[in-house]
Order: structure tokens, then C-alpha cells, then sequence
């Protein structure tokens, strides 16, 4: 069984526990406003991506614009505007995994997994270049790996045979942190 | 034989199996008596201690970390402390190993800090990517908690500290010292103009210090053993030890604490291992993706950071980058630029369209499209983001992005220049009878 796949629907925002665990997690901060990115992880967490609905609500509890909130969420890359699946696969290619099999990895990987619930991404240095060629599942850390140990990972978390965490990587039994 | 001396890492590596947890950092580590210490002490004594250490901000700019607390303007608060734990620089990963490896080392840190310079409440910004390093952060932080380290009147003293993990969310420049500020505060993490410093006007425009995860784990070292006792360590200006990361084609990538003032060599070849496969090695990068390259004849200078100054590059981040005789140069400046192109926040016109303009002319370069100028052109429209192009950099920028995007262009000239050229003409030549010939 593959990872709980998100809510493509844009509408689906946040639930009621995340609106509970949302006001602990502004209640931390000497500002409201720093708050954010945490939603922006929570709201990602429950959908599989930052819907424009859940976009609004955040605005709505921080005293933000919408458009303030797109902007911040539009500047990060793990933030996802559409629906990605369950699995994001972040492939680096920076300048240790360049000359360690980085790229042909990145390729192979998008060849074999072309659309559904696992996303091939290039990413950039991932700081454990020790590791190269190095790749996260849903930023859990693999390395030094090859293609075909790669697609027998992805294929075990796919299956659920190893516990993927969240698509922000918060948790990885969803209950958000 | 080069040796590590290990002081950061020391811990982590003897009990790689439960270092970050409390139990193991209280029984076997003291966790937390330089900070039971510290509380005993006069601030001023703290300052003096750090200060006389010598130490120099681990992040990348070497700034003196006593000098940056005492830059805090008299009575004014409340005061903020941020941890920078968004480790980014391509090819460091030091600091992954510090916040997983030892969390309660740097909350130690921190907590110290923040008594010093009479903060209440600190951050610490981690990398959006490092899950499990968020995680034990998260639980290192709510131990501490639990055991009277941080919360209101700690061990009795009538300090209060709160100490709050924040997440990032994929941003390298939100590692740079302001831009980590902007994003703490819910913005895109835009770096700020200096002045004002931070110390004056930084987070929520209160003042603010910013250190880097290995000088925070550093701190209680320091306490423990007494400033004069760090500065002993070392070589210069640079005292103490660094952790770095050495990785390309080595033969053993990792991470080795050394002290300074060691030589590359002895680091590259003597703890990594040297080229692997028996190759030789054609130029190393020595600060991160940042630094300005070297060349094998400077394998024997020291790790120092003003030497590395005199050979116009830095220590920056403590990550060193190998590449055997096999690497296109230009590949690994293309990748740079590439990266320095897709990190640019786009608030300063010189580096988000310069950064994107390297990248293109290093990319038709690379693939044998590059005019016979163009190495030329690359450093004649560089000047507009690196007035003179020499480390020290000149910019025309807010932050220290801006001119990072040369620094591989002035590296390809400097040492590979002549090579680059004829390779260009020979390319032209190649494909001249492609070139319309215009009337």
C-alpha cells in the first residue's frame, strides 16, 4: 500500500486537530507571524500539498494577506502548490554527488517513476556529502545508493514495508510535530 | 601522522549508538555543567572567556564570536538569540552531524549564549531537509525542559529561557544571517541590508545575536576549560579546532576535527585518504561552494583563515571539495553556477540576473557551445556584481550570494585560464562553418 496520498481537492484545507495544534504552535511564538512556515509544514502535512483553501486559513489565524502567505510559500522548495503524491524523492546532483553517479541517478529515477504517487525531484546539496550519491525519501537520507537499491527502496515505502514520514517530513506517523 | 583532535565531535563519536540522547549526554558527557557553571559566573566573565578564546564564527564569515555579543546596545530588550542550523553550503555537512549527533551539546551552547548576552528567548533555525535532525533537536530540547535546563528560573538562578526549534522549509539563503531573520519572521528569507547589524536591529528589530551550530557547540568546551585553553589551541588567529567536511573523490569523505593550522595536505591525504583510485588531483575547493578554488601546489599551507585570505579564497563553511585529473573544471563551475542561479533570492538586480547569466554561458562553455569570449565576457559582466573580482570581494549586492557567483569564474581563469581559451577557439573553430555568414 502506498503512502496516504493527499487531498488533491484545493478546497480541503485545515482539519479541526490542526487548528487546535496550529494556536500551540502560534502560542510559541513572541510573534504570530513567525508561525507560518510551521503551518505552512502542518497544512502540507494534512493535504499533500499547501492548498490554496488551507492557504486562506493560515492567513485567517496569522492576521496575514493570502498573497502574503502565497509569497512566503512560494519562495521554498519543499513546499508543494499542487498535489505531488505520497513519496517525494529528492535526488542531489550539487558538486560532491556530481562526480559520484548524482545526475545518472536523478535520470534513472525519473525514467523509472514517470507520474503517480512518487515525485522525482533534483535537489540541491543536501548537506551529507559523505553520502554521495545521496537522495531522501520524504527527507529521511539514503547513501551512498545505486539505481537499482534506490528503486527497491522507493518500491518498500511504496508498499508501506518501511514507514515513510510525512511529505514535510515532520513525523512518520502523520500525528504533525 | 595527521590526527584528529576532537573536542566538538568527541562525544558523538565515542557513543555513535545514543549520543543525542539526555541520559547518555548527562551520564556520560556532563551535559549541561558549563551551563550550571556559566549561571554562577558574571556576565562579563562569559564574554571575557569567549573572547579571549579567540574563537571565530564557525558558519563561513570568521567573524570573532565574543565581538559579535558585545556589539548588543546597553539596556536594550528583549534580546534574541538564533542558532543557525540551516546548513546549506554545498559540500558542508558539519553541522548535520553536530544537531544529530549531539543536540544537548548545542542547546548547552545556546543556553549559555543566551545567558550571556541576557537573551530570553532562543531559536534554532534547522534546515527544512534534516527530519531526524529536527527530530532529536525537538526532543533534546523538551529533555532539557523536563530536567530544569531551560523554562522559567532555571536551577534557581532567576534566568528564564525558551528555546524554540523552527523549521525551514528549503531556502539556502535563509542561511545567511539576515535572510534567516526574514525567514523566522514568516517572510521570504530575503537578507536585509547592513547596517543595521543584527546586535542592533535583528529579529522582530530587537537586538540579536546569530551563531552557527559548531561555534554554539563550541561554547560549553570553552566554559569548561577556559578561553585560554581554546586559544592555545590552533594557529594565529584561527585558535581552536574545525570540523571539516571533505568529500569528491576521496577515499574516506567525512567529517575530521582538527585543530588549525594544520596543512590541506595532511587533512586531504593524511585523514581522507588522499585522491582515490590512485589519481591525481587536479584543483580542490577549499570553503564551500562559495571559496574561490586552490591548487595541488597549495596543499602544504595551513588551514588559517587570514592565509587563506593572502591566497584569496577562504576557509568559509570547513568543506573541501576534491577532484581527481579526470573533472572538467567547467562541469564543476557550470554546477556552481547553476546552484548560485536557482538559490538567488532575486532582491538585488546584479545577482538574480548575473547568476542566471553565468549559468548560461558556463552551460554552452561546458557543452562545447561557448564563443571563443567568453571566459572574457563571463569576467567583464561579473565586474557588475564583483567590482575588481579579488577576494576580499567588493559587491554590489546585499549579501554575500552575489559575488559567491564569480568566485568559480575567477577560480577557471586563474588557474585554468589559458586552457579554457584555446579550448573555446578550438570549439569555434569546430563549428565554424555553422555560423551564418552574415553580409
Amino acid at each position: 500500500m502506498a503512502r496516504v496520498v493527499g487531498d488533491a481537492d484545493a478546497r480541503s484545507g485545515l482539519s479541526d486537530a490542526d487548528r487546535r495544534r496550529a494556536k500551540e504552535i502560534i502560542a510559541r511564538y513572541p510573534h504570530a507571524k513567525s508561525a507560518l512556515l510551521p503551518l505552512l509544514h502542518l497544512a502540507q502535512d494534512r493535504n499533500g500539498w499547501v492548498t490554496p483553501a488551507a492557504m486562506e486559513e493560515i492567513a485567517d489565524l496569522l492576521e496575514l494577506t493570502p498573497a502574503l502567505v502565497l509569497g512566503t510559500c512560494s519562495f521554498y522548495t519543499m513546499l508543494k502548490r499542487e498535489p505531488v503524491g505520497g513519496l517525494i524523492v529528492s535526488v542531489c546532483t550539487n558538486v560532491s554527488c556530481l562526480v559520484n553517479g548524482g545526475p545518472e541517478l536523478l535520470d534513472e529515477l525519473r525514467a523509472r517513476f514517470v507520474d503517480g504517487d512518487v515525485l522525482v525531484e533534483e535537489v540541491e546539496c543536501l548537506a551529507a556529502c559523505d553520502l554521495a550519491p545521496v537522495l531522501q525519501v520524504n527527507y529521511e537520507f539514503h547513501g551512498p545508493i545505486t539505481t537499482e537499491a534506490a528503486v527497491d527502496l522507493i518500491e518498500h515505502y511504496r508498499r508501506g514495508e518501511l514507514a515513510a514520514r510525512t511529505v514535510s517530513g515532520t513525523s512518520r506517523n502523520g500525528d504533525g510535530a | 601522522m595527521a590526527e584528529e583532535t576532537r573536542i566538538v565531535t568527541k562525544f558523538l563519536r565515542a557513543r555513535p549508538k545514543d549520543s543525542w540522547t539526555f541520559e547518555a549526554a548527562r551520564k556520560h558527557n556532563k551535559a549541561y555543567a558549563a551551563f550550571e557553571k556559566a549561571l554562577g559566573m558574571e556576565r562579563a566573565d562569559i564574554l571575557e572567556q569567549v573572547t579571549m578564546s579567540g574563537l571565530r564564527g564557525r558558519g563561513g564569515a570568521g567573524f570573532g564570536a565574543g565581538q559579535k555579543w558585545s556589539f548588543l546596545p546597553k539596556d536594550v530588550f528583549p534580546r534574541y538569540l538564533a542558532v543557525n542550523a540551516d546548513e546549506g553550503e554545498p559540500s558542508t555537512f558539519k553541522d548535520h552531524m553536530l544537531i544529530e549527533g549531539d543536540p544537548h551539546q548545542i542547546i548547552e551552547g545556546a543556553a549559555i549564549t543566551a545567558f550571556a548576552i541576557e537573551a530570553d528567548c532562543a531559536f534554532i533555525y534547522i534546515r527544512g531537509e534534516f527530519a531526524l535532525g529536527a527530530e532529536r533537536l525537538q526532543q533534546a530540547v523538551d529533555d532539557a525542559y523536563a530536567n530544569g535546563y531551560l523554562g522559567t528560573n532555571i536551577l534557581k538562578s532567576g534566568f528564564d529561557l525558551d528555546v524554540i526549534v523552527h523549521r525551514g522549509a528549503g531556502c539556502y539563503i535563509a542561511g545567511d544571517e539576515t535572510g534567516l531573520l526574514s525567514s523566522l519572521e514568516g517572510e521570504r528569507a530575503m537578507p536585509r541590508i547592513k547596517p543595521p547589524f543584527p546586535a542592533v536591529q535583528g529579529l522582530y528589530a530587537a537586538p540579536t545575536v546569530v551563531n552557527n551550530v559548531e561555534t554554539m557547540s563550541t561554547i560549553p568546551h570553552i566554559i569548561r576549560r577556559g578561553g585560554k585553553w581554546y586559544a592555545g589551541l590552533g594557529v594565529n588567529r584561527s585558535t581552536g579546532t574545525r570540523v571539516f567536511s571533505v568529500s569528491g573523490m576521496v577515499e574516506r569523505p567525512g567529517n575530521y576535527e582538527v585543530e588549525l593550522g594544520m596543512s590541506f595536505r595532511d587533512l586531504i591525504e593524511g585523514l581522507a585518504g588522499g585522491v582515490r583510485g590512485g589519481k591525481s588531483m587536479k584543483f580542490f575547493i577549499p570553503g564551500g561552494a562559495s571559496a574561490p578554488w586552490l591548487m595541488p601546489e597549495h596543499l602544504d599551507e595551513p588551514l588559517d583563515m587570514d592565509r587563506a585570505s593572502e591566497l584569496k579564497t577562504m576557509l568559509g563553511s570547513g568543506a573541501i571539495m576534491v577532484y581527481d585529473e579526470t573533472v572538467d573544471p567547467l562541469l564543476v563551475a557550470w554546477r556552481l553556477a547553476k546552484f548560485f542561479a536557482h538559490e538567488s533570492c532575486g532582491k538585488c538586480t546584479p545577482c538574480r540576473e548575473g547568476s542566471g547569466w553565468i549559468e548560461k554561458v558556463l552551460y554552452r562553455m561546458v557543452n562545447g557551445l561557448g564563443r571563443p569570449d567568453d571566459l572574457d565576457l563571463l569576467l567583464d559582466f561579473g565586474q557588475s556584481i564583483v567590482p575588481g573580482l579579488n577576494a576580499p570581494f567588493s559587491q554590489t549586492t546585499i549579501c554575500a550570494l552575489g559575488p559567491s557567483t564569480m568566485s568559480h569564474v575567477v577560480s577557471l581563469d586563474r588557474f585554468f585560464g589559458d586552457e579554457i581559451r584555446a579550448r573555446l577557439r578550438d570549439d569555434a573553430a569546430r563549428r565554424s562553418h555553422l555560423e551564418v555568414k552574415s553580409a
